[in-house]
Parts: C-alpha cells; sequence; structure tokens
C-alpha cells in the first residue's frame, strides 16, 4: 500500500524528480482521495489540515461575494495544486474548492508535511523550491487579471 | 500631370450579412465579386462607413473564400459603431489587404499554439482555417483562448464545432464566472503552461490586448519557447494604413506595413517600456 | 551680351535673376520664393525679383526671431524663416476626394489636379535634402502618395547657397549643407562686392536648368568669381550657429529612453506642436472624413498632424503617449534615430527652424549633448 502510494506521488509533476528518500517521507503523508461533481474539497473558514494534488478532473475556487452571490475566481487541474494556506498560521482555508468534474487527487495531510519540514530542513527547502514557482505564477496570473484587460476602459 | 491611382481611394462592396456575435461586436460579411479579394491571414482592410469615416479592421473569414470578405467589429467608436449599424444590401467602402499577416509558411513542420484573448481571436481564425486546411503541415495545433466572462467568448459555436475534431486542442478560459460555468476560470497565459507542445519546435501566434499579449510571450518563453518564434499583432492608430500618416509608429516600425504581427524578439524591450 | 553657355558658371545680375523669374512663370511654372510678411521671411508668390526681401536679414536664436535691416541690397542675406517647401508639396490640407452615392455604392472622384508646376526660387542645401527625405516617405515606400508625387514630379528648383549661417542652423554636423550639391535645377551664390549691387554665381544642375540658364541674359563667371563664390560657402560653413553630434546618435537615444533629460525637457515643453510645423520633413497627417446633411455626399481630406497632439496616438480607451515627456521623446527619437531605421537618413537636415520656433526655446541640439554627456547605460531595443 505505501509502495502503491509512492508511485503515485512520483507520478505527480509536483513531485517531479525528487529523491527517492523524500518521496519515501512525503508518501507517508498521503493518501489517496476522490471528489464526485459538485463536492466540495473544502470549504471558506474551515481548518486547513490537508492539501491536495490533482491527478484527474479539474476543481473551482469560490468566493461569496455579497450582493453578487458565488464567484468562481480560478480553476485549477490535473497536474496542479490545490490550496496554499496549510502553509502559513492561522492554517485556515480562506475560498471555497468545489470539484467541477469527478476529481481524484492525493489528499497531502498538512500538519504531517510541517513537522516533516520542520525535522529535516531539507525537505523544507526542496518544498519551498517546489512551491515558490507556483506562487509566483499565480501572483503573475491574480495581476493580469486585475488588470481585465478584455473590452473597453475609459 | 494626371494623378496616379490614389491608395487612400476606397472601393465600394456590398454588405452581404451583419450578425450578432457579442453584446458589442458584430460580424460583416462583404461580398467583393468575381476577383476575390485576396489576402493573408493576419492582414486588415481599412473599412469606411460612407461619410463617417474609416477604422482599421482585421479580417476574420476565411482566406479560402476570397469571395466573401468577413471582418468582426466592436463598437467603440463612430466609425465602428457606423459599420456594426449597416444592413445587408448596404455598401460599405475598402481598402486593403494592408500589412505582415502570421506565419503560417514559418510554421511548417512544427507545433502551433495560437493565444487569443478577447476579440483578439478574430484575426487568428484566418490563421487557424489555413492551419487546418493543410493540416498535414504541422504538428500539434493549440488554440487557447482567453475571455472576460463565458458570455464574452467570441465564435463560441465554431470553438465548439473545432473542439470535436481530434486533430486540435482548444482550450478555453474565462476571467471571471459563476458557479455554474463548468470550464476554466483564469487568465488565458495559465492555459500555456497546461498545454501540451514540442516547446524546441513550437511557432505561437498571440493576439489581444498589448498587455496579454505581453504576459503571454513571457509566459510562452517560461515554457521554452524561443522569442523569435512567438508572434504578436499589434494594434495602434491608424489613418492611413500605408506608412504616410505616422500615427502608428512603435518605435522604428509602422504598425501598418511593417506590421501588424511582428516577432516577440522584436517587439520585447519595446512592450516594456512605457508611452512608447 | 553673351549667352550662357551650359557647363559652366555663369554670372547673372539682379536683372538676370529678374528675367529667370520672368521665364520660368512664362513656361508655365507658378513661381514661389522667399517675401517679406508678418515680420518673417516666408515663401510666396513672387512676380519678380522685386518681390524678394532685398536687404533683410534675421537673427535667430532659440525661441527667437527678428528681422533686421542689412546695410546692402541681398535678396538672400537671410536664413530659412518659419515656412519651408513642404507647404506646397505636402500640403497643410489637401481634398484627397469626394464621393457620391448611387445605386451600386458610390463614385469616388479626385478633384480636377491642374496644378502647374511649382519653381521654387531659394531653396537652401538644407531644404533640398528635407526634400529628398520626403521623396523618400512618399514615392519610395510600398505606396506612393500620388498627391505629393504630382506635385513634386513638375518643381523646378533654383537652390541658392548661403551666405549666412543662422543662429540656429546646424547643417554641416547633419551634412546637408551650406553648399547645396545636387537636387537642382540651377543653384546660385550671391556675391555682396562692397557698395555695388549684387550678382549671382549661376550653375546649372539638371539639362533643364541648363537650357534655361543659357537663355537668360548673363556672362561667364570669372575664376575670382568662382573662388569668391566658394568662399561665400566656406565662411558660411564656419559660422554654424549650433551643432549636433552625430556620431551613433541612433544607438545613443535608443538606449536612453528612459534618461531622466526627457522629464527635464517636459518640464519646459508646451506640447504646441510648432517644432512638427516648422520642420521641412515632417510628414504625419491626420485623416478627415466628412459629409454634406442628406448624407449623399462625402469627401476625405487631410491635414498636418503633429505627433505632439494628445490624439495622435489614441487607441480604444486612450493615449498610447499620454504624457508630454513620451511625446517629446517621440519626435526628437524619430527624428534622430528611428527615422534612419525607416528611412535609411536621419529626419533632421540642421535648418534650426523647430529651435528657433519652439516658444520655450528648447533646443534639439542642447537635449541631444545632455544625454550624450550623461549616458545611463539600458539595454538597447
Amino acid at each position: 500500500m505505501m509502495e502503491g502510494m509512492e508511485a503515485i506521488v512520483r507520478e505527480h509533476r509536483f513531485f517531479a524528480d525528487l529523491d527517492d528518500d523524500f518521496v519515501k517521507l512525503i508518501a507517508g503523508c498521503a493518501r489517496n482521495v476522490r471528489f464526485n461533481a459538485g463536492d466540495y474539497l473544502f470549504r471558506a473558514g474551515e481548518p486547513a489540515n490537508e492539501f491536495y494534488l490533482l491527478r484527474h478532473g479539474r476543481v473551482a475556487l469560490d468566493i461569496a461575494v455579497p450582493g453578487r452571490g458565488m464567484i468562481t475566481i480560478e480553476t485549477v487541474s490535473a497536474g496542479e495544486i490545490v490550496g496554499v494556506s496549510w502553509l502559513l498560521p492561522p492554517y485556515r482555508w480562506d475560498h471555497d474548492t468545489r470539484a467541477v468534474e469527478l476529481v481524484r487527487a492525493i489528499g497531502m495531510d498538512a500538519k504531517c508535511l510541517r513537522q516533516k519540514c520542520d525535522a529535516d530542513h531539507d525537505v523544507g527547502y526542496e518544498m519551498m523550491l517546489r512551491f515558490v514557482p507556483i506562487l509566483v505564477d499565480r501572483l503573475r496570473a491574480l495581476r493580469l487579471q486585475l488588470l481585465d484587460v478584455y473590452g473597453t476602459h475609459g | 500631370m494626371a494623378l496616379a491611382a490614389d491608395p487612400m481611394a476606397p472601393i465600394a462592396a456590398r454588405v452581404a450579412r451583419v450578425r450578432r456575435e457579442l453584446k458589442d461586436v458584430w460580424t460583416i460579411d462583404i461580398e467583393v465579386g468575381s476577383g476575390g479579394f485576396p489576402f493573408a491571414p493576419g492582414q486588415f482592410n481599412m473599412l469606411y462607413s460612407f461619410g463617417v469615416g474609416e477604422a482599421a479592421i482585421s479580417i476574420s473569414g476565411d482566406p479560402a473564400r476570397p469571395n466573401t470578405l468577413v471582418h468582426t467589429v466592436r463598437a467603440v467608436g463612430k466609425v465602428s459603431g457606423a459599420l456594426t449599424r449597416l444592413k445587408p444590401g448596404e455598401f460599405v467602402g475598402l481598402r486593403g489587404p494592408f500589412g505582415a499577416g502570421w506565419p503560417i509558411d514559418v510554421a511548417v513542420g512544427s507545433d502551433v499554439v495560437l493565444v487569443a484573448g478577447g476579440l483578439g481571436l478574430a484575426p487568428l481564425r484566418p490563421a487557424l482555417y489555413r492551419l487546418l486546411a493543410t493540416r498535414e503541415n504541422y504538428g500539434r495545433i493549440v488554440l487557447l483562448c482567453g475571455a472576460r466572462s463565458p458570455r464574452d467568448i467570441l465564435f463560441r459555436i465554431e470553438l465548439e464545432r473545432w473542439r470535436r475534431r481530434l486533430d486540435i486542442d482548444i482550450e478555453v478560459t474565462v476571467d471571471h464566472a459563476a458557479p455554474d460555468w463548468r470550464g476554466n476560470v483564469g487568465v488565458v497565459t495559465t492555459l500555456i503552461g497546461r498545454a501540451a507542445f514540442d516547446r524546441h519546435h513550437t511557432v505561437a501566434m498571440v493576439c489581444g490586448p498589448e498587455i496579454m499579449m505581453r504576459f503571454a510571450a513571457s509566459e510562452l518563453v517560461n515554457a521554452g519557447v524561443s522569442d523569435e518564434a512567438i508572434y504578436l499583432s499589434m494594434e495602434r492608430n491608424m489613418k492611413c494604413a500605408i506608412g504616410h500618416c505616422g500615427h502608428c509608429q512603435f518605435g522604428g516600425d509602422f504598425i501598418c506595413k511593417d506590421g501588424p504581427v511582428l516577432t516577440y524578439r522584436h517587439l520585447r524591450d519595446r512592450l516594456a517600456r512605457s508611452e512608447i | 551680351m553673351d549667352m550662357v553657355q551650359s557647363d559652366e558658371r555663369s554670372i547673372l545680375t539682379r536683372a538676370g535673376l529678374d528675367a529667370l523669374i520672368g521665364t520660368l512663370a512664362a513656361r508655365g511654372y507658378r513661381v514661389v520664393g522667399p517675401k517679406l510678411r508678418d515680420q518673417a521671411i516666408i515663401y510666396d508668390d513672387i512676380a519678380g525679383v522685386g518681390d524678394l526681401p532685398a536687404g533683410w536679414t534675421d537673427e535667430q536664436d532659440g525661441g527667437h526671431y527678428r528681422l533686421e535691416q542689412r546695410d546692402d541690397n541681398a535678396l538672400f542675406g537671410y536664413a530659412v524663416g518659419p515656412h519651408s517647401w513642404k507647404k506646397y508639396l505636402h500640403p497643410p490640407r489637401l481634398q484627397l476626394w469626394s464621393a457620391k452615392r448611387e445605386e451600386t455604392g458610390f463614385s469616388i472622384s479626385h478633384e480636377p489636379e491642374t496644378i502647374p508646376p511649382f519653381a521654387f526660387i531659394g531653396v537652401r542645401a538644407c531644404e533640398i535634402q528635407a526634400i529628398a527625405i520626403q521623396d523618400r516617405v512618399f514615392l519610395e515606400g510600398p505606396h506612393v502618395d500620388p498627391h505629393y508625387q504630382v506635385r513634386r514630379a513638375g518643381a523646378f528648383i533654383v537652390a541658392v547657397n548661403c551666405g549666412k549661417a543662422g543662429g540656429t542652423c546646424f547643417c554641416v554636423s547633419m551634412g546637408t549643407g551650406p553648399c547645396a550639391k545636387s537636387g537642382f535645377d540651377i543653384a546660385l551664390t550671391e556675391l555682396l562686392p562692397g557698395t555695388s549691387e549684387p550678382i549671382y554665381v549661376a550653375e546649372a544642375g539638371s539639362e533643364k536648368g541648363a537650357e534655361i540658364l543659357s537663355s537668360l541674359p548673363g556672362r561667364a563667371a570669372q575664376p575670382a568669381e568662382i573662388e569668391a563664390a566658394e568662399a561665400v560657402v566656406t565662411h558660411t560653413a564656419a559660422a554654424m550657429g549650433r551643432s549636433l553630434e552625430t556620431a551613433g546618435i541612433r544607438d545613443l537615444l535608443m538606449s536612453n529612453l528612459n534618461h531622466p533629460r526627457w522629464d527635464d525637457v517636459a518640464e519646459r515643453c508646451l506640447a504646441c506642436a510648432n517644432c512638427t510645423m516648422v520642420c521641412p520633413t515632417c510628414f504625419c497627417t491626420s485623416v478627415e472624413d466628412a459629409s454634406d446633411l442628406s448624407g449623399e455626399e462625402a469627401s476625405r481630406s487631410r491635414r498636418w498632424d503633429s505627433c505632439f497632439t494628445m490624439d495622435f496616438s489614441f487607441i480604444h480607451g486612450g493615449s498610447v503617449r499620454a504624457s508630454t515627456k513620451s511625446r517629446y521623446r517621440q519626435w526628437m527619437t524619430h527624428k534622430l534615430a528611428t527615422w534612419i531605421d525607416q528611412f535609411d537618413t536621419s529626419g533632421c537636415v540642421g535648418c534650426g527652424r523647430c529651435i528657433t520656433w519652439c516658444p520655450v526655446g528648447i533646443d534639439l541640439t542642447e537635449e541631444a549633448r545632455a544625454i550624450r554627456d550623461a549616458p545611463a547605460q539600458e539595454a538597447k531595443p
């Protein structure tokens, strides 16, 4: 069972070329999860105990905007990661994450991974190198989204 | 001495059909008769509304059907507004085609990634028609489309039809959506990293708002595409389209005759500076 | 009186010059030349030598132009004024065509272009280069402007080698003057021998010029007169009011697009567009469409436009160049740098008009020097 999890972790783009020892270590925090269309992976306000590496399907990040209802701000697809609030205190989600279609993912126990990063800073550094580009990409995309470039202005 | 032919004089052509695409976008079919009106994908025409004025509008139709010229116009000003109010049977003035188009021939033997933002899909559509007409000449063909919201997606029916083909990968994303939208949400650049193409053998054609093209080109470079293989279609004020009025200058380029399609390598340093 | 031989320098007197103007007019040319008007020397139709600004000169500096009386009767004893020949070859406002609505669309008609050929009297060397530059813009690209072409093709050019450098002149730096080397039909050098009337050393630059010159009353020039004519331009060349270092100027400016000097000049520039209007090479135009009230007839005209106006770079949503800084930078980098990319020549001929007619005296030679003296290290687009 554990070996099966290691293989699944190794297949995910996020963990590409990760050392075997690290894979073993991380697989210890991982589990296989599945969501049907319409299921929520997590809801805003809940504790961020687990984040997800999508293997199949697409999820939508929704935020409730008073007067406008729910707004989908982003979708995340297979090969990508959903959820960053588990990285820093207070470890609480600030948006809903909903499966748009059948989703299969690796659920990563956030507390478990944080502890392993604390215990072995090499693991922590390796995780940081993999997370920062994702955060930077998201930031860049959000800047473009913020510019609302289509249509006419002024 | 007699006056030579005037490149500023339009010919009259009959409007065959006007259809609404989006809230403020219309597609106008113009009959150009048996002589045809050959053009290269990516080129534009100057369309003249009688007595009102002229605007540079890219050609959005199929180059294999040169008897019907198709333009897709957003009603943003006096002239474009007048163009979208034309009725079948009325006449429109026409000058063109102008400018350098998409690198259809350069792309032979490569994967082709088309990145369209908003109305930017219109000038790319002739390129797509041409690519699909000679499909065997190209590797993967990927079309990545961005729009503001689901109701702003241009050529939606045609996109659905293309999506059913097995020889083209199409991804559409919107900047904002309500939860009933089952597609992608996020800016068009987020599709680039997810798309499958051979970064060493890819020609990218990008069209949309300038800032979106900048972000897209930089994302393509991040994905490993050479900046010489990335082509952008630039937009500037145009009054004459023949390099005489000076309005469309962007650095040393007259966008009307040296462009509108230019490589990112050529444009890169200027794009990053403001007010060039 | 001898008849002038074609392939040698000849001498025309004031009367000979008058005969030249008369001959050109008799042959159907519309003769235009320098004239005094509104306290400046401008270009206008002339009927004879009597219309020329005899005995006048000008004092020019940044933002400064004043006429002064000379102590002789020189007909060409001044530098260039606010006008240039482009107002004839590339008119400030021109109707391109008119159109009538018809059953099957509309029909376009061009105004009957019964434009008599121009004869330009007193064209300076820098202005000949300015015309050659506009030839590249309007005649030598992928599209020919027929309106410019029809005016340019018939033009007869009588050049005058400069006997006086203006306070803002820098043609020597630009390699365009003060002596006309080509591009003329007849070139004159005015000699001012003491208290007597000026005489003109004339040289033919074309067959047509030679033929007309040979029909005028005159005599062959003496070696001393030819030497004196050469001394005139040598003296003028040594007295330039300004200079501009052109070596590597394209790369210098294009690698200094964020230089603080652009902010500095923007503080002074009024974006009034005077410099572009007086510049003999600035070619930008706007196109205007109009119709009558019934909507049955329409027309298109074009007028000089300027990159200093806010509208110039408008695309839906706003102007690309909204700040004065960016507009001055566009004008100067176009003139001195990107023009070279586009037309393989500088867009500046060193005539100094933009300096003289700038209401606040901005001097592009000074602006270029400031950047050259303290260049930034930017990537070169």
